[in-house]
């Protein structure tokens, strides 16, 4: 799996939000998007799932082009995401919230199957919910299985929300700070989880500003200001590169 | 069953604006407040009613199959261009179709302009009505728990996070307009068949204005919430009329005045609608 972007812009009015980026993810890997606030990282990955058509370059995924193709096609085929503001689906429960991210890979029975009450319906769906309560004790949230997903805390949904993205069993995982408003130990389970889901041979590309765990968790990051990439690289390499430095504390620094 | 007799028209009331309630939460479940159920309904009390007049043998059951589909073909051209509009454009779009169909029917000659049909042969029985009603609460309430359940609630939540899902929500929309197109249409030819007349002023805006309340005050949560509240808002009336005469008040105002207070009352202070009733004494008693 590789998801490769190709001069990709992206305008709103004069403002170009992505400009000219170039970069690929491949599979196994962790891929760290940082910059500082406004730098368009947000937009990026609402271009690579689709919400947004880029004004200027390529998205490819496993050699196909996805950049103009709607949201559900693109989850179809293999990308999922977790979102800077949380959008669970507030009224239902943590479980369902998940049952719904399994979507795409539920066999469910036809309609009719389930007009007669035939027991192979019925079946389907009690293993989607297995599948999610598997899935929410991934995250640690077993226990809130039943809660709404309005009830929990800041740091709850965005388990959640994880384990939605990762019902869908993608090939690419997009994650928008997931551990904005979590406190040191959940931040430090999250990190376990995303190596783990990079372990599986997914590709996650992760949206941090918790810098220390940036540099712990990702095997490459690339690095945007202003929308544009000033730099690439492994951890090490990035955090000595000079137009980092300078981005992050200005010129005089 | 003197009880039937002396109230056959207030129960086959319930039935038929529980089907209507029911039509307009099909959209509801989806998260789209759809307001061309009127229209819908005058497509399908018109297809009935003209079938049962120009073509007597037909047998009743095709001739509600006919008032259903009729209105789901023009649901489809209809609904794919109007459910790109979220809100209050999709509701304005739609209230648009509902007058332009009541506008055709007042100008068309053939179904007798204004004027509309008349002498309908009676076919419809409480029975039919009910059988209608049972068979659209059983489609609608299987559907809770399934694939397409789950997908319906996740785009009433948050279509966007829904789509990158997988969730192809227009389709999903389009169907659910289709459905509640159908059941519209079905409820507007056993009307017609029991009431014996069709008149374009029947399916005007304040049609689908009382069948959206009732929906939202029996609950449009959950399927059977719209029944509910079609049943209660179709009989209190009839309740308040008989109360105000025992009390020897002038029955059109009061009876107005109490039917407003209730509503407002239900809606300030059950904001999920009759449905959620027995869940709130539950609660306080725990």
């Amino acid at each position: 799996m590789t998801l490769v972007l190709a001069n990709v812009s992206r305008s709103f009015g004069g403002v170009r939000a992505v400009d000219d980026a170039t970069f690929a993810v491949e599979s196994g890997e962790v891929h760290g998007l940082i910059g500082p606030n406004g730098a368009g990282k947000t937009t990026l990955l609402n271009l690579i799932s689709g919400l947004i058509p880029p004004t200027g370059g390529t998205i490819e995924l496993e050699g196909r082009r996805i950049d103009r193709l709607p949201p559900y096609r693109i989850a179809a085929l293999g990308v999922a995401r977790t979102y800077q503001n949380i959008r669970l689906f507030g009224g239902l429960s943590a479980a369902d919230n998940v049952v719904v991210g399994r979507h795409l890979k539920r066999r469910a029975a036809p309609f009719w199957r389930r007009l007669l009450m035939l027991p192979s319906a019925r079946r389907e769906e009690v293993r989607a919910r297995e599948a999610a309560e598997a899935g929410l004790a991934r995250v640690g949230m077993r226990e809130r299985a039943r809660s709404q997903a309005y009830g929990l805390s800041y740091g709850e949904q965005r388990r959640v929300e994880i384990a939605r993205a990762l019902a869908a069993e993608p090939k690419l995982v997009l994650l928008d700070e997931p551990t904005a408003g979590m406190n040191p130990n959940e931040a430090a389970a999250v990190a376990r989880l995303v190596r783990e889901v990079a372990g599986e041979g997914r590709a996650v590309l992760l949206i941090e500003h918790n810098v220390r765990l940036v540099m712990e968790v990702c095997d490459r990051i690339t690095v945007l200001n202003f929308g544009k990439v000033i730099a690439r690289g492994t951890p090490a390499e990035v955090a000595n590169d000079p137009a980092v430095i300078a981005a992050y504390l200005g010129d005089g620094a | 069953m003197d009880l039937l007799l002396a109230y056959e028209g207030l129960i086959a009331f319930v039935g038929i604006n529980g089907l209507l309630a029911l039509s307009i939460y099909a959209t509801l479940s989806c998260g789209q407040l759809s307001l061309a159920n009127a229209g819908f309904m005058a497509i399908g009390a018109y297809t009935g009613a003209l079938i049962t007049l120009h073509a007597p043998a037909v047998p009743f059951i095709v001739v509600l199959l006919a008032a259903a589909l009729a209105p789901s073909l023009v649901a489809v051209p209809l609904g794919l261009p109007v459910l790109r509009l979220r809100g209050v454009f999709l509701a304005i779009a739609t209230v648009g179709f509902g007058e332009v169909v009541r506008l055709v029917f007042v100008n068309w000659d053939f179904t007798n302009g204004a004027l509309g049909l008349v002498a309908i042969p009676q076919r419809t029985h409480v029975w039919t009505i009910y059988l209608a009603l049972a068979v659209a609460l059983y489609v609608l309430g299987r559907l809770r728990g399934s694939r397409a359940g789950y997908a319906l609630e996740a785009i009433r939540e948050d279509e966007t996070a829904a789509r990158t899902m997988g969730i192809q929500s227009t389709a999903y929309k389009l169907s659910m307009l289709v459905l509640g197109a159908a059941l519209a249409g079905l409820a507007g030819a056993l009307e017609a068949h029991f009431t014996f007349i069709v008149s374009p002023a029947g399916y005007g805006f304040g049609r689908v204005v009382d069948m959206l309340v009732q929906a939202v005050v029996g609950g449009a949560a959950v399927f059977y919430g719209p029944v509910i509240g079609a049943a209660f808002l179709t009989v209190l009336p009839e309740v308040l009329r008989e109360l105000g005469a025992r009390l020897g008040l002038s029955p059109g105002p009061f009876r107005l005045f109490l039917n407003g207070v209730i509503l407002l009352a239900v809606i300030l202070y059950l904001p999920s609608g009759l449905a959620s009733l027995p869940q709130r004494f539950r609660r306080r008693a725990a």
